[in-house]
């Protein structure tokens, strides 16, 4: 029985470190009931395997390990999905980039039809998922035999550490030439990132410019050692990088504290961000829907009450 | 070289949809429909490969039910040459069956490229594009922000965590798109009366062999947890004093 068989949970990392998402993926993992084994996949990857190896509730980390694994390639990632598929019940991955480009093409050769973005797991077969931008929430049991799921990370918490996990290597399981790793513009900042933040403070079209970000909505997110998030607004406009959008189609998100300049609030924003636990927002226009699902709204210019609100923060951490 | 563009028939994106109080599912009875719109961004690359001399011909295909060529139709007038439609009974066949049917009709047509939509903001399933891609053995870039066609080959930057990533991919391919590809245009008029005349073949789904049933049992759809609008404050000052209260700084 495929229920009996152990769970592969796809670790989300860069080789040198693991990303916590992984840690929360592995909660919603161990709600499935059996043992977890944690495949870190890439080039040079040993830390990122010594880290997951200390999460507690790992049965086993698979470490495979080489070059053909440079950049977590979907393709040949998915060659190794599909090599270790037969022994596992379920394969799951956090719903990240990496996650959501490989794990449907593990899917489909095994024939298997995924459930992504799973927010619930309520038995072994049975999920919950949000359709719609969130608006429509679906309960679906999976008929396949092994189960193929990703993980909306922000509803999980995370699993502590505290394990010791045994660190087993993999093999290889077949090269793929048809495509190459070309390069990456990877931003580093010293700030939290998106998904993993306690504190957001994202900005909106009304921002105006890259430089605004940089002088009015960088300075609160210091002073509240928050992420810098955006809506799709900012982005295409170019005032914020692509990896910085919350919503539907971005980034999903669940912080403690979610504060949002001068976003009016679309459905498609919205789906990113309502779940935080409190939600702050700061508009000019008092009917702006983001005031239906915020708990604290200021109404007035940004531009002005921004910089008096990095000072009072400031103040009160003084 | 020929483009095939998947498109899909879905609630516009503007439209605040209601679930129906009995747990069945989401109203889609007079419902506005438009094409999934990062299927509109797919269709708009095609043709600018087109135009750039890099392609001979764009061919939108759709699988779904009654009206589904309307959504066609709206490719065509965009631009495509023609349209195939996959008919099915009901809409919302899984992503594995769309791959299915997607992969014969790649079979059957020969494009070197497929561009798909990331995500289908009906499902949001995100998992059609690397379905196809696997089930033809073809290497894929989802994601996609730019793209540059050379002979053999395609550079594609891709939109991931943390930035932006390059991958070069031997033809044929399959593409998914992003939000920054480009920017889809709009139908002209005489675009639109031209695209009546344009060809739209219909493919009964049952003749293609491929099992439809589904694999996923819909248990129950229902509205998410609301939220309540909170309160008002009057200064940044008052703001703090409230978040400390919540313990949230
Ligand atoms: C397929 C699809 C996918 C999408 N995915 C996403 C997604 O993932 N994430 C996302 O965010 N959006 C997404 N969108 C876009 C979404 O529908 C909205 O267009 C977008 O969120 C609007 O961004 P905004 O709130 O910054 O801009 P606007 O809607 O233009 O709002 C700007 C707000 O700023 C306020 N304002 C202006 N000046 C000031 C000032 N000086 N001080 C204070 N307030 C001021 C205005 O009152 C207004 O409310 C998607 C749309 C589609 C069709
Ligand atoms: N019924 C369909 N007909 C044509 N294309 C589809 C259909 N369903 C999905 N697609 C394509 O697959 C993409 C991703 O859909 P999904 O995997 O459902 O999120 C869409 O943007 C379309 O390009």
């Amino acid at each position: 029985m495929a229920d009996h068989l152990p769970t592969l949970l796809f670790a989300e990392h860069d080789d040198a470190s693991l990303n916590p998402v992984t840690a929360r993926a592995l909660t919603a993992a161990l709600a499935l009931g059996a043992p977890v084994h944690v495949l870190v996949v890439g080039e040079n990857a040993r830390p990122a395997a010594e880290a997951a190896a200390k999460l507690a509730g790992v049965a086993q980390v698979l470490l495979a390990d080489g070059p053909a694994y440079a950049h977590r390639r979907a393709e040949p990632v998915a060659a190794l999905g599909v090599a270790l598929a037969g022994q596992y019940g379920a394969i799951a991955a956090p719903s990240t980039a990496f996650g959501k480009s490989v794990l449907p093409r593990i899917a489909a050769l095994i024939d298997v039809m995924q459930v992504s973005d799973v927010v619930a797991v309520i038995a072994p077969d049975t999920f919950e998922r949000p359709t719609y931008a969130g608006n429509a929430i679906q309960r679906v049991r999976a008929t396949d035999a092994t189960k193929v799921l990703t993980i909306r990370t922000a509803g999980f918490a995370p699993a502590t550490e505290g394990g010791s996990a045994p660190i087993q290597p993999v093999d290889e399981a077949g090269a793929f030439a048809g495509s190459r790793f070309v390069g990456e513009e990877i931003a580093t900042s010293a700030r939290p990132e998106l998904t993993a933040a306690r504190i957001i403070v994202s900005g909106g079209r009304a921002i105006g410019s890259a430089e605004n970000f940089h002088s009015v909505v960088e300075p609160l997110a210091d002073a509240l050692g928050a992420a810098v998030g955006a809506s799709r607004a900012a982005v295409d406009a170019g005032y914020a990088p692509n990896d910085w959008q919350v919503g539907q189609t971005g980034k999903v998100v669940a912080p403690d504290l979610y504060v949002a300049l001068g976003i009016s609030g679309a459905i498609q924003h919205l789906a990113g961000m309502k779940d935080s636990k409190v939600i702050v927002a700061v508009n000019k226009d008092e009917e702006a829907p983001i005031f239906q699902v915020a708990d604290f709204g200021l109404v007035g210019d940004l531009f002005q009450i921004v910089p008096e609100l990095t000072a009072e923060i400031a103040k009160a951490k003084g | 070289m020929k483009i095939l563009v998947p498109v899909k028939r879905v609630v516009d994106a503007n439209v605040k949809i209601r679930v129906r109080p009995d747990g069945s599912g989401v109203e889609l009875a007079n419902v506005k429909m438009a094409m999934n719109p990062f299927d509109e961004i797919a269709v708009e690359e095609a043709l600018r490969l087109k135009e750039a001399g890099k392609a001979s011909e764009v061919v939108a295909v759709s699988i779904g039910p009654v009206k589904t060529d309307e959504t066609i139709r709206t490719a065509l007038a965009m631009g495509a040459d023609r349209g195939i439609w996959v008919k099915t009974d009901e809409a919302g066949i899984e992503p594995l069956t769309v791959a299915k049917l997607l992969k014969k009709i790649v079979e059957a047509e020969g494009p070197g490229l497929v561009i798909l939509g990331k995500q289908a903001i009906d499902d949001d399933c995100n998992q059609t594009g690397q379905m196809l891609a696997a089930l033809l053995g073809w290497p894929q870039a989802t994601f996609a922000s730019k793209v540059e066609i050379g002979e053999k080959t395609i550079a594609v930057t891709r939109e991931i965590d943390g930035g932006l990533q390059t991958l070069d991919l031997d033809l044929p391919a399959v593409l998914t798109t992003d939000l920054r590809l480009n920017e889809p245009r709009y139908a002209s008029l005489p675009n639109i009366m031209k695209a009546k005349k344009k060809p739209i073949e219909e493919k009964p789904a049952a003749e293609l062999g491929v099992d439809l049933a589904p694999r996923l049992q819909l248990l129950s759809t229902t509205e998410p947890a609301g939220r309540t609008a909170g309160i008002k404050v009057g200064s940044p000052a008052e703001l703090v004093d409230h978040l400390k209260k919540a313990g949230v700084l």
